[in-house]
């Protein structure tokens, strides 16, 4: 929504006030200047400045963290769960903004040529001290667990990769995830795409249909894999006895057995894959909406006139304007589905045939206690994440070399 | 340069752009009944398995178990075909509420805790200028791609304390205890570490932390995208006016950013309302710490068919989600158009 273009498309100023802006900008370079005079730093200026970085960056996370926890040894553990939340509360929301304010407060008496360096820090500093401790080090720590044993304890050499792409588990689990990849996103970006198509051409219809096809977004994996678990259902086909799934009922109606869906190997793969898509489809339909919805009228009418048809203006005029937003959509999929984890859990638990790595990994992990296999896993898991990783990356650039 | 005096008019341009840009059109009628019926019956599709599960859970058991959901349209004047009990159930003797005071208790926290520090590190981005401001910012992006699962293993046992040897340590160490204490130890068979008991498996707070670090690079992203698109014209002449980023942040960004803020905000809440993996991980099954997707996956694998739980559990894990989205649906969506779509 936010439109970097609107702000030129205002009314014309009257002379005097662009007057008035150029003496701004006039007083303005020559406070540039002073600064700039007053901004070199020495040797013992720049690591001043690294150190205070530093101290600025750990001490919003590091109080917060302190705060938090001497508030919940001093209540104790046998307070009211509201009054937990309550605390948590103000602690999060108020504690958090007036940490950020004192060091904000501290660094301002510090020389201006040092402060105006080490703010940046204070502000930036805290969520990749956050990040460090959250994602970055279990990244490492991952990896180095990956080479060692059960309790990891000692290392032991390429053992949990050779058993991650041997075992007849993880090979079936490796298949299911590429099908899941292969499958999900494409599925997702059609549906998606189609359905905000379709949708833009209705008036009042819009929003309703897509509100209701966006409500799945709102509802966890567990309860989608309840839902579907129950449309699924199947009871063996005795005399007098009424198939209560929804699915087994249908087939019933058309004269056909009822079926196991989620025993039915290997299709039950594909019926795990439907309930993804259907929890999904809303992101990729509100995103790619909202893309179309960017694509400039003019363009269109200009097609229109020229005597091109809907279904041509859609592929050649529509569908490349919006290609970075239905490449963000394919990489969010791709992401989701290689972590894919509580339909599977909760549908099957990864029982005839259904295995993916990311069920494979918490088994691994939380069941059977070893370590260095769920390591393995997880690092796999990782590693096939960094070429989606890249191009979120790479949008970031051409983004920033367009500013 | 010439909109920097009118901030408020310039977002409300964009307002009424974005509205007006809805209008698309196909003239002929027939076309467009086609289209009506496509949309309606995709979402006649989308919403079948979800009315499912609510007309199952109002149904009297015994209905549940012998005749398909569907048939109780057949005799919508039959009162006694419904009932509320196996809410009643699921709730008290199914361990239903613990678990949705919990689940509130982790999710509140643990969606404002991240928003705060994203928001500050998403101006400094913005519109400071620093060392290594790029490459701080390509690597938060980089790390939203990092799967949930490689964090698992490290910080659950990160959560139970650490400790690191430093090597070199001891020599400055060991003189100062046995100066302090009278002791005499001897240096050559002292190792130095630092460490910090933890004991955070199976905490609240130990929870909110993992959420925040995950929430974080995904809140910096979109923030970022939104706080760095907002006029510059704007920040330069609050700043020729004396202005500094601390009030700038405070008085023009914060209240500028409300649509992203509120977005993200409905995003998080509702991603660690609906979490099953790290509740489980790092809070646990027992009865008084589970949330609610922990609750009915046990119930889900320790009652396979019972449906009249079942369905009743689901709808009450559902219930919040719903509400949330339907009362601040038009922040959610307009959030992720301006954060994804960006550009």
């Amino acid at each position: 929504m936010a439109d970097t273009t609107t702000g030129r498309d205002q009314a014309p100023d009257p002379d005097d006030t662009i007057e008035q802006h150029r003496e701004d900008i006039e007083q303005h370079r020559e406070d540039d200047d002073t600064v700039f005079v007053e901004d070199k730093l020495g040797a013992g200026g720049a690591a001043t400045v690294a150190i205070l970085g530093v101290v600025a960056a750990l001490a919003v996370p590091g109080l917060l963290y302190y705060t938090l926890q001497v508030a919940f040894d001093l209540l104790s553990e046998d307070l009211p769960r509201w009054l937990v939340g309550v605390v948590a509360i103000l602690i999060g929301v108020v504690g958090a903004f007036a940490l950020y304010t004192a060091v904000d407060l501290a660094i301002k008496r510090l020389p201006r040529r040092i402060s105006e360096r080490v703010q940046p820090y204070a502000w930036a500093g805290p969520a990749m001290v956050i990040v460090a401790v959250f994602l970055m080090y279990p990244a490492f720590d991952t990896m180095r667990v990956s080479f060692m044993d059960r309790s990891a304890d000692n290392y032991i050499g390429w053992d949990n990769y050779r058993y991650v792409f041997t075992d007849d588990a993880m090979l079936r689990s490796l298949r299911n995830t590429v099908l899941w990849v292969f499958f999900v996103p494409a599925v997702c970006v059609a549906i998606g795409l189609g359905f905000a198509v379709l949708a833009d051409k209705l008036k009042r219809l819009e929003s309703v249909s897509k509100s209701l096809i966006f409500l799945p977004m709102a509802i966890s994996f567990v309860g989608a894999g309840i839902v579907w678990r129950f449309v699924y259902s199947f009871r063996i086909a005795t005399e007098g006895t009424n198939q209560i799934g929804l699915l087994n009922s249908i087939m019933v109606g058309l004269g056909q057995d009822p079926l196991n869906w989620l025993r039915l190997e290997p299709w039950n793969n594909l019926f795990l894959m439907i309930v993804f898509v259907w929890l999904q489809v809303g992101f990729s339909m509100v995103i790619l909406s909202g893309a179309i919805k960017g694509v400039p009228g003019d363009i269109l009418e200009a097609a229109r006139i020229d005597g091109a048809t809907e279904i041509q203006i859609f592929w050649r005029v529509v569908v490349p304007t919006i290609m970075s937003s239905i490449v963000v959509v394919f990489t969010t999929m791709i992401i989701g589905v290689l972590k894919v984890f509580d339909i599977v859990w909760v549908m099957t638990g990864g029982q005839a045939g259904t295995e993916v790595i990311a069920e494979r990994m918490i088994r691994e992990f939380f069941v059977f206690r070893h370590f260095g296999r769920g390591a393995a896993i997880a690092t796999f898991m990782f590693l096939s994440v960094i070429p989606v990783m890249y191009l979120n990356i790479k949008r970031f650039r051409e983004e920033e070399a367009l500013r | 340069m010439t909109a920097t005096t009118a901030p408020d008019q310039g977002t409300k341009a964009t307002a009424e752009k974005g509205l007006k840009g809805s209008e698309g059109g196909v003239g002929n009628p027939t076309t467009l009944w086609i289209v009506r019926g496509i949309v309606l019956f995709i979402v006649l599709i989308w919403l079948v398995p979800a009315v499912g599960l609510l007309v199952t859970s109002l149904r009297q058991q015994a209905l549940i178990e012998t005749t398909g959901w569907w048939t109780a349209f057949a005799t919508l004047g039959d009162t006694g075909q419904w009932t509320l009990a196996h809410y009643e159930q699921v709730l008290t003797s199914g361990g239903f509420d613990t678990a949705f005071v919990n689940t509130l208790v982790v999710s509140v926290p643990a969606t404002i805790m991240p928003i705060t520090i994203a928001t500050f590190a998403a101006y400094a981005f913005s519109w400071m200028e620093f060392k290594g401001r790029f490459l701080m910012f390509a690597t938060v992006v980089g790390l939203l791609a990092v799967p949930l699962q490689v964090a698992l293993i490290p910080l659950q046992r990160l959560y139970n304390g650490f400790e690191v040897t430093i090597p070199g340590l001891q020599y400055l160490m060991v003189p100062l205890i046995n100066l302090t204490t009278g002791t005499d130890i001897a240096v050559g068979n002292a190792t130095a570490a630092i460490g910090m008991p933890l004991e955070l498996n199976g905490t609240f707070l130990g929870v909110w932390l993992v959420h925040t670090g995950f929430g974080l690079p995904l809140a910096v992203y979109l923030l970022r995208n939104y706080i760095g698109s907002l006029p510059s014209e704007l920040i330069e002449s609050a700043r020729i006016d004396g202005a500094d980023h601390y009030q700038i942040f405070t008085r023009l960004i914060i209240p500028l950013s409300v649509p992203a803020l509120a977005s993200f905000a409905i995003f998080q809440f509702l991603w660690v309302f609906n979490d099953y993996l790290v509740a489980f991980v790092f809070l646990g099954t027992g009865r008084g710490e589970q949330v609610l997707t922990v609750a009915l996956q046990q119930l889900n694998s320790s009652q396979t068919n019972s449906w009249h739980l079942l369905t009743a559990g689901a709808f009450i894990s559902m219930v919040v989600p719903m509400i949330v989205f339907f009362s601040l649906q038009r922040f959610f969506v307009r959030g992720m158009t301006a954060g994804a779509v960006k550009g």
